[in-house]
Formats: C-alpha cells, structure tokens, sequence
C-alpha cells in the first residue's frame, strides 16, 4: 500500500517540476500559480479548521495582512515587497493571537461568526484608514519580476513547505492533541491537554502560512485593495469551500480542492460567462449534501467498500 | 497527610446547592465508592474535582497539595484521571489513537506514546480493536476505551463514573475485573454508582449521598445496613 | 439637540425595519439551531418580487410586500424540506456544514437575482419616496415612518400568531424541546419547514418595507445578513422580543455612529457590538430579561 502511494507521489512531483516545460502559454501558468495560491491557503486553514475542528470564517484577515505587509513595505518605505514574504507571515501569525485570545472563548458556530465579524473588521478598517492603507484605492506596485516561470517554481516550493510543515505538526503529539480538541474538547481537558494552547499553536501556524500567501499573491497580482483581499464570500468563504470539496483533514485535500476549484471556476467562467459562478453555487450546494468530507475524504469510505476492511465491531459482545 | 480529602465541599448553582458540606478522605490503594440515587450530586462531585466548575465552598487536596484552584488541564497532569458518565470516545480517531491520547502526556514522541497505548490496550484487553474507529464501537467498549484513555495518562488516582450504567450482567463482570485488576497494578479508585450489588462487591468503603449531602460512610455493609440509605433508595418503610 | 433628536429617531425607525427581519431569522434559529447566512438573500429575493411588481405591474411596494412574502414562504419550506433537512442525518468532520450549505443557497439565490436583473442598482420612486413630516425642527422621511408602523404591526400580529393560534403555540414548543413536542403529537418536520418559510415571509416583508428607503442590488443581500445577525445575537437566539429591542438598539447605534463619527465606521459599530455581545453576554438581552 505504502508503496504504491511512494511511487504515485514522485511520479505526481516530478511531473510538477516539468510542468512549466511542458506548458508554455502564460494564461495556463497563471491558473497554476493560482492553484498554488490558493492550494497554500486551503493547507493552512485546513491545520485550524479540518484538524483542529475550529472552523474559522474570517480567514482573509490573515490573507490581507499579509499582501499589505509586502504591499506597504513598497508603498511606504520602498522597500522590496518580496521582504514582506517574511513579514507577511509574521504579522499575520502576530495578529492572529488577540485574534485567538477573542475567538477561542467561543465554541463551534459562535466562534466561526466571531472570526467572521473580525474578518470584516479588518476589511473595514482597513478600507477606512486612507493614510495607511490607501484606502480603497488600494496598493499598486511595480514587480521587479514578471517571468511566470519564477513565480510557478516559487509558488510550488511555498506549497512544499507548508504541506511539510504542517503535515509534520499534525504526526507529531501536537497533532494528536489537535484532533482531540476537536472531538471533544472536555474529554481533552481531563486528559491534561490545555486546550486554550493548543488552539492557538493551531491558529498561530494557520495564520503564518495563509500570510505567506498573500504576501506572495501582492508580489504576484501586483495590485490588491481591501475589497479583494479582505473579502468574506469570495476569500474566507471560498477557502472554506476548497478545503471540503477537497477533503477536510487530510494532507492534500487541500491542494485537489484548491485545483478543482479554479479549473472549475475557469471552465465555467469560458463556457457559462456569467453564470459561471451560479453553478458553482450549485456545485457547492451538492457537494455538501452528497459529499460532505471532500473528495479525498470519502475516498477512504469508497476504499472501504470496495475491499470489504473490516473497521466496524458487531453489536452484542 | 491524606492521599486525598475534600473538605467541607459546596456546589451552588443559582440557588440550588447540589452538593453540600460533603467531606470525605480516600486512602492510597483503596477502592472508594461513592453511591446515591439519580441526581443526588455524584458527577458533580467529580465534576468538582476534575475542575470543570469552581467550588462554591471547601478545599480539596490531592497528595497534600491544594488542587481546587488549579486550571482544569493540570489535573491529569497531577495524577488525577477520569470517565465520563456519558462516555466521551474521540470518535473519529482509533482506539490506539485514542488511548495516545491520554499517553501523550507523559512523553512527547510519538514513538514512545504508541508503545505506551499498545501496552494499555493489552492491559485492558483491547488489542483485537486497536485499530477500530471508536464511533464504531458499541457502548461496553466504549467504556473499556475510555478507562483506557484515562490510564494510559499514568494517574495515580482514577475516578470512575458509572462504569456499569447500561452494561448487562456479563459486561459489568467483566468491567469489575478490569477496575480490581488496575487497583492491584497500585491506583486508587474512587467510583461512583447508582446500582448497590455492584458497589457492595469491589469498593472498601463507601460514601452515600443524598441531595448533595452525606448520609452515610463506612464499609460496604455499614453502608448497606444504614437506616437513611435504605430510606433514600427503597422509601421510608423499610428504614 | 434637533440633529441628536433626528439621529435616534432615524435609527429608531430603520431599526424597526430591520427587527422584523432579524425576527424571522432569530424565529429560524429558535426552532432549527443553525446559522442561517443566506438570510439576507431572502431579503434581496423578497425585494426584487416588489420591485417587480411595481415595475411591471405598478403595485405599490406596501402591497407588493404580500406578493414577496408568500413567494418566499414557499421557496423557504422547499428549501428546509429538500436541502438543509437532509444535512441533519449527514455526519461529517466540520459540524459547519449547515452553515456552509446556507452559503451555497445564498451563492445561488445571489447569482440567479444577478442572472435576471444584473448588478445595476435598483430604486423605486412612489409619489411618497421623498415626502417628510415634520416634527418641531426634525424632518422624518415617510416612508421610514410608515415603513416601521407596518414592522411594528407585524411584530405585533407575529406575537398574537405564536401565543393565540395552535401552529404558532407548536413552534414555540418545538424550539423549546423538539423531542417533547414530538411526543405530544406534534409533527416536528412539517413545523420546521412552516417556521422557516414564515422566517422567510418575514424577511420578505422587512425588505419590501425598506425597499422605497434603499438601492437594490443583488449583493444587498450581504448587508442585510449581517444587520440580521448582529441583532439577532443581541436579543438572544430565538426570542423575538429580544430580537425587536436588538433592532432597535442597533439602529440608533449605528445611526449615532454615523452621525458623529463617520459613514465609513459605521458597519464597524455593528461588528464591535456583535463581538462584545458574543463574548460578554452570549444570552443577548433575553438572558439579562431573565435574571
């Protein structure tokens, strides 16, 4: 078993690497870029909401400072947004433990509106502060690089990262501890986990990560402003979606989610035009009525049928 | 110094006092039974303990220390463990994974935690479900599972509440083994019951409770005999 | 003094408005315990079935608010009955997947106004849109007057219904203890799905009331939820009388707010008092009624 997964794995790795030789047309590498994107963001809410259980629906918030961490150290300070690929992360990991120290009061839905209204306060607060910000009018820069190619290679390798890093944090005890607040957070108390703790480890490294990419989306995209980066359906909404359609809790789920999503919204953006975003409306609506742990989540419970693995005791013992 | 007492414990909520001046001690080594009828205070009592509400009233002590106004998490870490009356399994993780739960507390490698599990699981008679999902598993193991969890965390003082609630007569044999087994392996137990024959057969002494206040302590047939005890569970009549 | 006046008066009435749709939310939540984000799409429906019926048939919005509310207590049962039923046998890793469905609802109830009538903004103009009665110095415009008169009736007939009529009296019980209710015979589902399409006939009438005051297009929608949370988390989840104060509060809140310290910041109010309002007083004001 382990080593049919091995062999899929370098065959899915090295065919990554060659991508960009294979396919030279610049729309097609900026739908990959974007899947990498997007693909960094899924894997890192997913640490907070599909592992830890706290499913977090103000997620832009991290997303947003981060590309105005890089945006700003240009528009202030002339400084190179690509130095904002460090800072980024690092303000959003900062910002996000007041964030917790709010939130994590709150259990299960209350705490996903509470992350909702902050995510919206950030949006506002930042679409008002004009003298920081800019305001709506938004940060426009002027990337030093423009190669697609560069910005594939280093997109793949911010997404390498953070698979690894986070798949490490949820194998080791900090990941068993994780998943145990989020199937039941009081019988994780009388296990000694402190759970306040854990859940901010938790949302500290989802954070980082979601930072990173927007940092790296202000490099790339070269413009953002509050509307987007800030926005509640089509960034904390959508994120959550692509975690689930990919599957919730597992290690690529996120990356399935993140591809399926933008290939889909671009297949329906070139053949459906306006009402691209309407079936994708609809998608979402099936998706969470007929598969609702992802794709690569009920692929276990097909597995399951399929050879008959006996994971289930019979009554009366 | 007492291996644990409770002193003079009060639990008011709003204006209800669902436990009252309760006082009791627990030997190292011992079985501890507290029993009384539905609603007379018994989880909250563990509830108390383990610190998931605050004390009204009272102090409670574990190995001398004072431990009523420690966060909830450090009670495990102290050597206090403990079920739940509605069992709490972590459903969509293994039973061995489960049980690493409670492990991981004493070691932060996973390797280490593992053995750790594997070594409880056997030690329970679980191995043959180690990888079993626990949602799938039906309520005697679940209890199984969770006396399990809770001592793969190393607690010197275990409390177990209603272990037998809802088990058939061969279940609770079987459950009564596993609980004399972990006594003879050196953990105290305290175990709260509502059913008498089972109370009768494993504890060495017990506390009765009634309305949140003792009504009566001593060996099981004290106990027993005790006019007020067989009041509250069978009426005035027979007392 | 005449602009303070003007400012709580006007929050006053709008928050009237917005109470009666936070009441069909917090009436949803009562009896169903989800979160429900596609409320406010609910509304913006609601508003367009008006909108249409003035354009096209010159029925004045007050009237058209009948048409919006029953085209939206049918499309609220369908939804409860067909789509978010269904998630209760569902077991999945994120508990949020009713949340998350609402979300998909609102996508498609969104997309599909947006299909139909684009993203231009909408007005209405009746020969009363612009007439104001005047009080001492203070100008109220009319239809904000006659808009929270008609939320008031509302409110207040929503109560005779939930404490004098047998459906009204099963709700109440099925939101207090669903399990009771169905052992006294009460048919939990069919009254599930009766309350959600009332939690809908009720937005609808809230925004066929504020339509002469506000632009309409589909992404009000957004607006709206959020107006409906907030107020809906103040007074306590599920209690309408806490619900109509919220709304209130909200209101002048918000309309101080933008009074004196700025247009921009306002929204922001709405937020802060939310998460204040989740943190310190989880009950909203029904728990401090209680105490």
């Amino acid at each position: 078993m382990k080593k049919t997964n091995n062999i899929i794995g370098v065959i899915v790795f090295v065919a990554a690497l060659l991508l960009p030789v294979i396919i030279q047309a610049p729309y097609q590498m900026h739908i990959l870029i974007l899947v990498l994107i997007w693909a960094v963001m899924g894997t890192a809410w997913n640490l907070l909401g599909g592992y830890a259980g706290q499913v977090s629906f103000g997620h832009a918030a991290f997303f947003g400072v981060g590309a105005y961490a890089a945006g700003l150290l240009e528009f202030h300070l002339g400084i190179s947004p690509w130095w904002g690929m460090i800072l980024g992360p690092v303000l959003a990991a900062l910002v996000s433990l007041p964030i917790g120290l709010i939130c994590f009061r709150l259990r299960g839905p209350y705490f996903a509106l509470a992350m909702l209204a902050l995510g919206e306060i950030f949006r506002l607060l930042f679409t008002n502060m004009e003298s920081f910000t800019n305001g709506a009018k938004g940060i426009l820069i002027m990337p030093a690089i423009t190669d697609k190619v560069f910005y594939y290679y280093s997109g793949l390798l911010m997404l390498l990262v953070t698979v690894l890093v986070t798949t490490l944090i949820v194998r080791s005890k900090i990941g068993y501890y994780l998943v145990s607040i989020r199937e039941d957070q009081d019988a994780a108390t009388s296990l000694g986990i402190p759970t306040t703790l854990y859940k901010n480890l938790a949302i500290l490294s989802s954070a980082f990560f979601t930072g990173l990419a927007g940092a790296f989306y202000m490099n790339y995209v070269a413009f953002i402003d509050p509307h987007i980066v800030f926005n509640l359906t089509s960034i904390s909404v959508m994120l959550i979606m692509v975690v689930m359609l990919g599957g919730v809790a597992t290690t690529w789920g996120p990356t399935v989610g993140a591809a399926l999503y933008i290939y889909l919204g671009e297949v329906f953006r070139t053949t459906l035009g306006s009402a691209n975003v309407l079936v994708f409306g609809i998608l979402v609506c099936l998706i969470i009525m007929f598969l609702p742990n992802g794709i690569v989540g009920e692929i276990g419970m097909l597995k399951q049928v399929v050879t008959r693995k006996k994971t289930s005791v019979k009554e009366g013992i | 110094m007492k291996f644990f007492e409770a002193r003079d414990i009060t639990k008011k909520f709003g204006g209800l006092a669902a436990v009252s001046d309760l006082s009791f001690t627990v030997e190292q080594g011992e079985i501890f039974g507290v029993i009384g009828p539905n609603g007379s205070g018994k989880t909250t009592v563990f509830n108390l303990i383990s610190r998931f509400f605050p004390l009204t009233e009272g102090e409670i002590y574990f190995k001398g220390q004072q431990i009523d106004n420690l966060p909830a998490h450090k009670i495990c870490a102290l050597g206090i463990g403990r079920t739940f009356q509605v069992v709490k399994p972590l459903r969509r993780m293994s039973v061995i994974d489960n049980i690493m739960a409670g492990a991981f507390l004493r070691t932060s490698s996973v390797k280490k935690a593992r053995q750790k599990a594997e070594e409880v699981c056997e030690f329970c008679n679980m191995r043959q479900y180690e990888n079993y999902e626990a949602k799938s598993l039906p309520i005697p193991l679940r209890k199984r599972l969770e006396i399990a969890r809770a001592l793969a965390a190393e607690p010197e003082l275990l409390m177990l509440d209603e272990t037998c609630a809802g088990l058939n007569p061969k279940e609770s044999e079987k459950a009564i083994e596993l609980i004399q087994k972990i006594r003879d392996n050196g953990v105290t137990i305290i175990i709260v019951e509502h059913i008498m024959k089972v109370m009768m057969g494993i504890s060495d002494r017990i506390l009765a409770i009634n309305f949140g206040k003792e009504i009566a302590m001593g060996t099981p047939q004290e106990v027993a005999s005790h006019p007020e005890v067989i009041k509250a569970y069978l009426g005035e009549d027979y007392a | 003094m005449v602009l303070f006046g003007q400012t709580v008066i006007c929050g006053i009435l709008l928050g009237g408005m917005y109470a009666l749709i936070a009441i069909g939310m917090t009436l949803i939540m009562g009896v169903m315990n989800i979160i429900n984000l596609a409320h406010g799409s609910l509304v913006m429906v609601g508003m367009y079935v008006a909108y249409v019926c003035f354009t096209q048939f010159g029925i004045d919005p007050y009237l058209g608010m009948f048409a919006a509310m029953a085209v939206l207590f049918v499309i609220g049962c369908l939804l409860q009955r067909y789509m978010i039923n269904r998630l209760v046998e569902v077991d999945s890793i994120l508990p949020e997947n009713q949340v998350l469905l609402t979300v998909g609802i609102m996508l498609v109830l969104t997309e599909i106004a947006r299909l139909i009538f684009k993203s231009d903004y909408r007005s209405v103009t009746t020969s009363y849109s612009s007439q104001t009665m005047y009080f001492g110095d203070m100008s109220i415009s009319v239809p904000m007057l006659t808009g929270f008169f008609i939320a008031m009736l509302f409110t207040f007939l929503l109560h005779l219904f939930l404490t004098r009529t047998d459906i009204g009296k099963s709700i109440r019980a099925v939101a207090q203890d669903r399990d009771a209710a169905i052992y006294m015979g009460i048919n939990s589902s069919k009254i599930t799905m009766i309350t959600f399409g009332i939690g809908s006939a009720l937005a609808a009438a809230g925004g066929s009331l504020l339509l002469p005051l506000f632009y309409l297009w589909p992404d009000i929608g957004h607006f709206f939820t959020a107006k409906a949370f907030i107020i809906t988390i103040l007074g306590g989840m599920g209690s309408t009388m806490g619900a109509g104060i919220g709304g209130l509060v909200l209101g002048i809140a918000e309309s101080l707010g933008a009074t004196y310290i700025s247009m921009g910041y306002k929204d922001i109010v709405g937020l802060v008092i939310f998460l204040l309002v989740l943190l310190f007083l989880p009950g909203g004001f029904r728990s401090l009624a209680k105490r």
